[in-house]
């Protein structure tokens, strides 16, 4: 692929994918753009073919100063912030455990991928009906068990719990990121570095988790653009209520429940500013580690 | 202080015995060189001595100490891997501080040693670089640089120079033995290649298949080889072994001559073939020679460049007083 014959062949080939792509990606950016200038209420009779009236910044106005923004902006923070807190730190714990090696290694390892495959709606309620459920719970016959008083972990715990059923969801991706990062990691570096007199935790910090640098970079920056669009798992479990309404929710909200595209198209003009400003954030503090 | 004593080690993998029992001491300030063909044993014996492998039976003494169940990092000693196995992330500088800064040295004490083991080793203009910005044998430097500022025991290198080229092997061959001359440290030492063995030993342990075949200085092994397989590998170009009716002569099964023993004559001779390959390296010439009647292939050693050609008759005079006999078992007969 190095000619300059065979440099053009290839770009003209890929050209249909590269117009496709844009185009799928640029249309419904632009019609978000245009929809979040405009008033467009399609109960009040306001459609496409007949005009919409341009409201200049008035969307953007009221999105901002309603009492929901900003709770859903920093509930949106803390779930994104939460869930890759756990996932990172139990996603290395479980990386360095299954590299040992032990029996039944490949069924593990399996096992531990398996939520990954599992639809995050399917997920949600099984975790809603069969965990946290606080009268038929696994968890409230776990607490009755122990003569606790059951949680109504959705109701009093409810970020938490979300958090907790997104993070199981994600802790297979990191693991499985994780895992093939550790098993990069030369032996002969931490036999050196166990020579240089560094006991098991120092080795740790030396050595494994600076290795690990990049592939930590990798999962946060991914999941993170994931798990600012969560939506499925609030839905089935809470509806956004009990202080879990994120950003994502509310735009459904004001797009699905009150019938206001304008409004919630610029919802989603600020959803793309916050995960732009979240991942500029990210790649300054995280970032340099990509380019060593 | 750095005396190392072996007392019937041995150890297994599962159920492979990889080293039978074994002795071996190794006195303060000697460099000893392991040497054996490919998985004979070394890279384990040399793991055993530093730790990072558990004896299945027997005891390891450092300085008269059982160390038996010390840890590595107690154990005093220091080693160099084939891969260097130095830390990435971390500058020259910091690499070779690691271990002072395991050992919670102050920062001052640190910096001192630090540019001092810079110095020695030609590394002062690197010492802010990352592994990954240094050739080959830069990171070499690094790796003994974070060895020698331990002030360990006893040094133990695993072929650390195996992933250079010819040339910067040559030097730093020089460059370790020289470094022990000056520090008079024990330097245990692991290879494959017999010139390096040879060059740099006090000690020369010849392993296969994890026994030790013979111990001795480099000249005792190539003057009398205590069996047919130190006979045979040490010394290059290999040893010439002859059997039958040749070795009967000499009262022994098998009688070997090493190739810088025998004479190239313009005629006469006691034994005479055809050239097939010849090498000609300038100094030396180097004569694979067929249909002697002796063995498949004699090689010959001759001084300077011998005019002779593929398919060449040549004539050979072997020294009388080089044959090496062996018997049956391949014992030397002395
Ligand atoms: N972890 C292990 N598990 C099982 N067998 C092993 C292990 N490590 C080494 N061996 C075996 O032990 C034998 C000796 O290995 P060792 O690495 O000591 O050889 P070596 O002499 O260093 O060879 P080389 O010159 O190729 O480095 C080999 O047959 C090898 O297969
Ligand atoms: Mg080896």
């Amino acid at each position: 692929m190095a000619t300059k014959a065979s440099r053009s062949a290839a770009r003209i080939m890929m050209a249909p994918a590269v117009v496709l792509l844009l185009g799928w990606m640029l249309v419904p950016l632009i019609m978000t753009l245009w929809f979040s200038f405009t008033k467009y209420l399609p109960l009040r009779g306001d459609s496409i073919e007949r005009g919409l009236d341009w409201v200049g910044i008035a969307n953007y106005a009221r999105f901002i100063s309603s009492s929901s923004f900003w709770p859903a902006v920093q509930t949106t923070l803390i779930m994104v912030g939460g869930v890759l807190l756990i996932t990172v730190v139990l996603g290395i714990l479980l990386a360095m455990l299954l590299d040992q090696p032990m029996w039944g290694q490949g069924v593990v390892r399996i096992l531990v991928i398996a939520p990954f495959f599992v639809m995050p709606t399917v997920s949600a309620l099984v975790w809603k009906n069969m965990l946290m459920d606080p009268v038929n719970g696994i968890f409230a016959h776990l607490w009755r068990f122990f003569g606790a008083e059951p949680v109504a972990w959705l109701q009093d715990a409810s970020l938490s719990s979300i958090i907790m059923i997104v993070s199981w969801q994600w802790l297979p991706f990191a693991t499985l990121i994780l895992l093939t990062a550790i098993q990069s990691l030369d032996s002969e570096q931490l036999e050196a570095a166990e020579m240089d007199g560094a006991p098991v935790i120092k080795r740790f910090w030396y050595i494994v988790l600076p290795h690990l640098a990049r592939a930590i970079t990798i999962v946060i920056l991914i999941q993170t653009i994931f798990l600012l669009s969560i939506f499925a798992e609030i839905f089935v479990t809470t509806g956004g209520a009990f202080g879990t309404r994120t950003l994502t929710y509310l735009i459904f909200q004001r797009v699905i429940d009150s019938q206001n595209i304008g409004l919630g198209s610029a919802g989603g003009v600020y959803a793309i500013i916050l995960a732009n400003v979240v991942a500029i954030f990210l790649m300054r503090i995280v970032g340099k580690n990509l380019d060593a | 202080m750095g005396q190392i004593q072996l007392k019937q080690v041995t150890k297994s993998f599962g159920s492979t015995e990889v080293i039978p029992p074994l002795d071996l001491t190794i006195e303060d300030g000697e460099f000893t060189v392991f040497v054996g063909p490919s998985g004979c044993g070394k890279s384990t014996l040399l793991r055993l001595i530093a730790g990072l492998e558990d004896i299945t039976t027997g005891h390891i003494e450092i300085d008269g100490q059982d160390a038996t169940s010390v840890v590595p990092a107690k154990r005093g000693l220091a080693m160099v891997f084939q891969s260097y196995a130095l830390y990435p992330h971390m500058s020259v500088r910091k690499n070779i501080a690691f271990p002072l800064r395991m050992a919670k040295l102050d920062q001052a004490a640190i910096d001192q040693k630090v540019e001092a083991a810079a110095a020695v080793l030609n590394l002062t203009d690197y010492l802010d670089r990352r592994p990954g910005q240094l050739s080959g044998g830069q990171r070499q430097r690094v790796a003994i640089g974070r060895a020698i500022v331990r002030e360990p025991s006893a040094f133990l290198f695993d072929e650390p120079l195996s992933n250079l080229d010819a040339a910067l092997r040559v030097g730093m061959r020089l460059e370790i033995s020289e470094l022990h001359e000056r520090l008079k440290t024990t330097m245990v030492y692991v290879t494959h290649d017999q010139v390096e063995a040879m060059t740099m030993a006090d000690k020369i342990v010849v392993l296969q298949a994890g026994v030790i075949e013979q111990v001795g200085t480099p000249l005792e092994l190539y003057r009398t080889p205590r069996n047919i397989f130190v006979a045979g590998f040490i010394g290059s170009p290999k040893m010439n072994f002859l059997t039958g009716e040749e070795a009967a002569k000499h009262g022994a099964h098998t009688v070997g001559i090493r190739p810088e023993h025998i004479d190239v004559v313009e005629s006469g001779g006691a034994w005479q073939g055809t050239v097939g390959v010849a090498e000609h390296l300038g100094s030396d010439t180097f004569f694979h020679i067929h249909n002697t009647g002796l063995a498949e292939t004699l090689t010959v050693r001759a001084i300077g460049d011998v005019s002779l050609r593929h398919g060449d008759t040549i004539h050979l005079s072997p020294r009388v007083e080089e044959f090496h006999r062996f018997d049956a078992a391949g014992l030397r007969i002395a």
